[in-house]
C-alpha cells in the first residue's frame, strides 16, 4: 500500500479518477457510452478525441522540459502547420483526393520540422535561453501563418482531411489512434532506448553530461525538432476539426496548458527526470476538468479561473517550503506523542 | 615627425577613453543600440515614404497609441531586472479595464472605481510575488497562474464589451494639450510620469539598487538587503502598472473589453528587451524600455503607412528581438571577459 502511495504517478492518477467519479455521480450520462452506426459516443470518448492536439503538444513539451528547456512556440507552430496544410489543399484542383491531402500533411509536418530545427539551433548552437529563443518564433510564427493564409481564415471542404479529426476507425475516433501512436513512439524511443536516460542526464547537469561524453547539443536539438513536429501534427488535427486555418485562434494558450499538463504529470520544470505516462494523465486531467467546467454551465471563456487555482494548488503542494513546514509539524506531533507514551509508562510503573 | 607622434598619442588616448567608457558602461550599450535603431527607422521611413512620416502629428500619435504599452513596459522592466518575468500583464490590463468599465456603468464614482481597479491589479501582482518568493515557484509559472486568473476574471466580470460614458475617464483621452502642431493627452502625460517615476526609483533609491542587486545575485540577502520584500514589490508594481494600463486603454478605446491585450505580454517583453534590459537580470534601464516601446510603435506605424499587412509587425519585431539578443550576448561576453 505504502509503495502505491509513494509512486510518483499516484497523485495525478488519484486526481483523474476522483474527477471521473465526481462527474459520473453528478451526471450519470458522463460514464455512459453508446454504440451508434458502428461508432462509440459519450463524454469519455469526446475527452479522448478532443485531447489529441493537447496530448501531442504536451508530449513534445515533456521532452523539451526534460532537457531543462521550454518551448513557447508550439501554438505558433500549430498555426503555421494548419495554414500550410489548408493553403495546399485549397490551391489543389481536387480538394477531395487523398493524394493532395497527403501532400498537404507531409508539407505541413516538414515545415514544422524546419521551425523546430530553427528553435534547436538558437538554443543548442547559439546558447540562447530557451524562453527567449522560442519567444522569437512565438511572436513571428503567427505573423508567418497570417501571411500564408493572406490574412484570411482559409476554409476547405475535403472529406479525407476532415477524417483526421472526425473520422472513426474500429469504433473509436481516428484522432485517438494518432494520440496512441504518438505516445507509443515517444514512450518507446525515450524508455526502450538509452535516449531517455541521456535526455535526463542533459537536464540534470549539462556540464557533467558533456564531460561524460554525452552529445548534449544533438539531444537538445532533436528535442526541439520533435516538439515542433508533434505541434505540427496537432495543428493539422486542429485545422481538420474546425475545417479551417485560423492563424489567430489555432493553438492559442496551448503552450500554457501543455506546460500545466507536464507539471501535473509530475515532471519538474527544472529538467531531468520526466514521465511520459504522467504527461498523458496530466492531459486527461485538463480535458476532464474542461468538460466538467462546461457541464457546470460556466462559459468556457471563464474556465481559466479554475485552471489558475489548479496551477496554484499544484505548485504550492510541490513547493519545498510547504514540505519542510509539514515535516516540521509531523515531527512536533510525533515527539509529543512519544513523550506522552513514556509518561504513561512511568505512571504505570 | 612630432605631428605624427601627437596624432598617434591622441588616438591612443581617445581609444583609452573609449575602452574605459565601454568597460564602465557596458550595460548601457544595448540601449544606445536601440536609440540608433530608432533613429535609423525614422530616417528610413522619412526617405521611403517621401517625407510624409516625420510630422508633429505622427510623433504625437506614437505616444498616444502606445501609452498603455509604455506603462506596462515600465512595470516589466522592474520584474525583468530582478531576473523574473511577468506573463500576466496583458490579462491584468484586460481584467482591470473591464472591471473599471463595469463599476462606472453601475454608477460608481471614478474616484472610487479607479483606485479599486488599481488595487485589483496590485492584488494579482501580490499573489504572483508571494508564489515566487515564499513558495519558490519559478516566475514563469507563477505569472502564468496570474495570467489565467486575470483572464478568467475578466470574463467573469463580463463576457462582452462595456461602453464607458463617464466624462472624467473619457477626458483622459479626448483632451489634447497643443503646442503648435504637437499635442499630448493626459494619458500620454500619465505614461511619461510613470516612466519618470520608474527611472527615478531605479536609479536613485535604495529600492532600485536592491532591485539590481537581486537580479545580479540572489545571495544579496547576505549583504543585508531586503530581498524578499523587493521581489514581492516588483510584481506588485507590475500589477499596478497593469491596472494603470487598463485605465488608459479603457479611456483610449472608450470601452472595456475582456479580450483586450491577448499576447500583449509578448509585445511588452520584446519592447523591454529591445530597450536593452537583459532577461538574465541585473542590467536594464526604464528609459531604455521607453526607447523599446517607441521602436515597437514606430515599426507598427511604418507598416500601416506602407499599407502592408499588420502581420509583418510581428515578424519584424521577432527578427529585431533576435538581433538584440545577439547584440546583448556579444556585449555581455565582452564585458565579462574584461572584468
Amino acid at each position: 500500500m505504502r509503495s502505491v502511495v509513494k509512486h510518483r504517478l499516484f497523485w495525478p492518477v488519484a486526481a483523474l479518477v476522483s474527477l471521473i467519479v465526481i462527474n459520473s455521480v453528478a451526471r450519470p450520462r458522463f460514464a455512459s457510452i453508446v454504440v451508434q452506426d458502428g461508432r462509440l459516443y459519450g463524454a469519455l470518448i469526446d475527452i479522448l478525441r478532443n485531447s489529441a492536439p493537447l496530448l501531442l503538444v504536451s508530449l513534445g513539451m515533456t521532452v523539451v522540459i526534460a532537457t531543462r528547456g521550454i518551448d513557447l512556440s508550439v501554438g505558433a507552430v500549430m498555426a503555421v502547420s494548419g495554414a500550410v496544410a489548408l493553403t495546399i489543399i485549397d490551391d489543389s484542383t481536387v480538394a477531395n483526393s487523398l493524394g493532395s491531402v497527403l501532400v498537404a500533411v507531409a508539407a505541413a509536418v516538414l515545415v514544422s520540422l524546419v521551425l523546430g530545427v530553427w528553435n534547436g539551433f538558437l538554443v543548442s548552437a547559439l546558447g540562447i535561453q530557451p524562453i527567449i529563443a522560442t519567444l522569437v518564433l512565438m511572436l513571428a510564427g503567427r505573423g508567418v501563418a497570417l501571411l500564408i493564409t493572406g490574412g484570411f481564415i482559409t476554409t476547405v471542404n475535403s472529406t479525407p482531411f476532415e477524417f483526421i479529426a472526425s473520422g472513426y476507425v474500429l469504433l473509436l475516433p481516428f484522432a485517438f489512434f494518432i494520440s496512441v501512436a504518438a505516445i507509443a513512439v515517444v514512450g518507446l524511443t525515450e524508455r526502450r532506448t538509452a535516449l531517455g536516460v541521456l535526455t535526463e542526464a542533459v537536464g540534470i547537469n549539462p556540464e557533467a553530461s558533456r564531460l561524460a561524453g554525452v552529445r548534449a547539443r544533438g539531444i537538445i536539438w532533436s528535442a526541439y525538432a520533435a516538439s515542433a513536429v508533434l505541434s505540427g501534427i496537432a495543428g493539422i488535427i486542429y485545422a481538420s476539426n474546425i475545417k479551417a486555418a485560423d492563424a489567430n485562434a489555432a493553438g492559442q494558450f496551448i503552450e500554457l496548458y501543455a506546460i500545466l499538463a507536464v507539471v501535473l504529470g509530475g515532471t519538474s520544470l527544472m529538467g531531468g527526470k520526466f514521465s511520459v505516462a504522467g504527461t498523458v494523465v496530466g492531459v486527461l486531467i485538463i480535458q476532464t476538468l474542461e468538460s466538467t467546467i462546461l457541464f457546470l454551465g460556466v462559459p468556457s471563456a471563464q474556465s481559466p479561473v479554475f485552471f489558475a487555482f489548479v496551477v496554484m494548488v499544484v505548485v504550492i503542494v510541490q513547493s519545498p517550503r510547504l514540505h519542510s513546514v509539514v515535516r516540521h509539524l509531523f515531527h512536533v506531533v510525533r515527539s509529543r506523542r512519544a513523550s506522552d507514551s513514556t509518561r504513561d509508562v512511568e505512571t504505570a510503573i | 615627425m612630432t605631428t605624427l607622434e601627437r596624432v598617434g598619442s591622441t588616438r591612443e588616448s581617445t581609444g583609452g577613453y573609449y575602452h574605459t567608457f565601454l568597460s564602465r558602461h557596458a550595460s548601457i550599450l544595448p540601449t544606445f543600440a536601440a536609440v540608433a535603431i530608432l533613429i535609423l527607422l525614422f530616417i528610413g521611413a522619412e526617405i521611403f515614404l517621401r517625407g510624409n512620416f516625420i510630422s508633429p502629428g505622427n510623433i504625437s500619435a506614437l505616444l498616444l497609441d502606445n501609452a498603455y504599452l509604455l506603462i506596462l513596459a515600465v512595470g516589466m522592466t522592474f520584474v525583468i531586472v530582478t531576473a523574473g518575468i511577468d506573463l500576466s500583464v496583458g490579462s491584468v490590463m484586460a481584467f482591470t479595464g473591464i472591471w473599471l468599465a463595469k463599476m462606472l456603468e453601475a454608477g460608481t464614482s471614478p474616484a472610487i472605481a479607479i483606485p479599486a481597479s488599481l488595487i485589483g491589479g496590485a492584488l494579482v501582482g501580490l499573489l504572483i510575488g508571494t508564489l515566487v518568493q515564499f513558495f519558490d515557484v519559478q516566475p514563469f509559472i507563477a505569472s502564468l497562474a496570474g495570467l489565467f486568473l486575470a483572464r478568467g476574471l475578466a470574463f467573469v466580470v463580463s463576457l462582452s464589451s462595456i461602453k464607458v460614458e463617464t466624462e472624467s475617464v473619457l477626458w483622459l483621452q479626448s483632451t489634447r494639450i497643443r503646442v503648435g502642431a504637437w499635442y499630448i493627452t493626459p494619458t500620454g502625460i500619465l505614461a511619461l510620469l510613470v516612466v519618470a517615476a520608474g527611472a527615478y526609483a531605479m536609479q536613485y533609491t535604495r529600492f532600485g539598487r536592491t532591485t539590481y542587486a537581486v537580479g545580479g545575485n540572489r545571495q544579496a540577502a547576505l549583504m543585508g538587503l531586503k530581498v524578499a520584500r523587493t521581489t514581492v514589490a516588483v510584481y506588485v508594481i507590475s500589477g499596478v502598472c497593469g491596472g494603470l494600463a487598463g485605465l488608459v486603454l479603457t479611456a483610449y478605446s472608450g470601452a472595456g473589453y475582456p479580450r483586450n491585450g491577448v499576447g500583449t505580454e509578448l509585445d511588452v517583453i520584446a519592447a523591454v528587451v529591445i530597450g536593452g534590459t537583459l532577461l538574465t537580470g541585473g542590467r536594464g534601464y526604464v528609459v531604455g524600455s521607453l526607447v523599446g516601446v517607441y521602436v515597437y510603435g514606430t515599426i507598427k506605424s511604418i507598416i500601416s503607412f506602407m499599407g502592408a499587412e499588420q502581420s509583418w509587425t510581428q515578424i519584424v519585431i521577432g527578427a529585431l528581438l533576435l538581433l538584440f539578443i545577439g547584440v546583448q550576448r556579444a556585449i555581455v561576453a565582452r564585458s565579462d571577459r574584461r572584468t
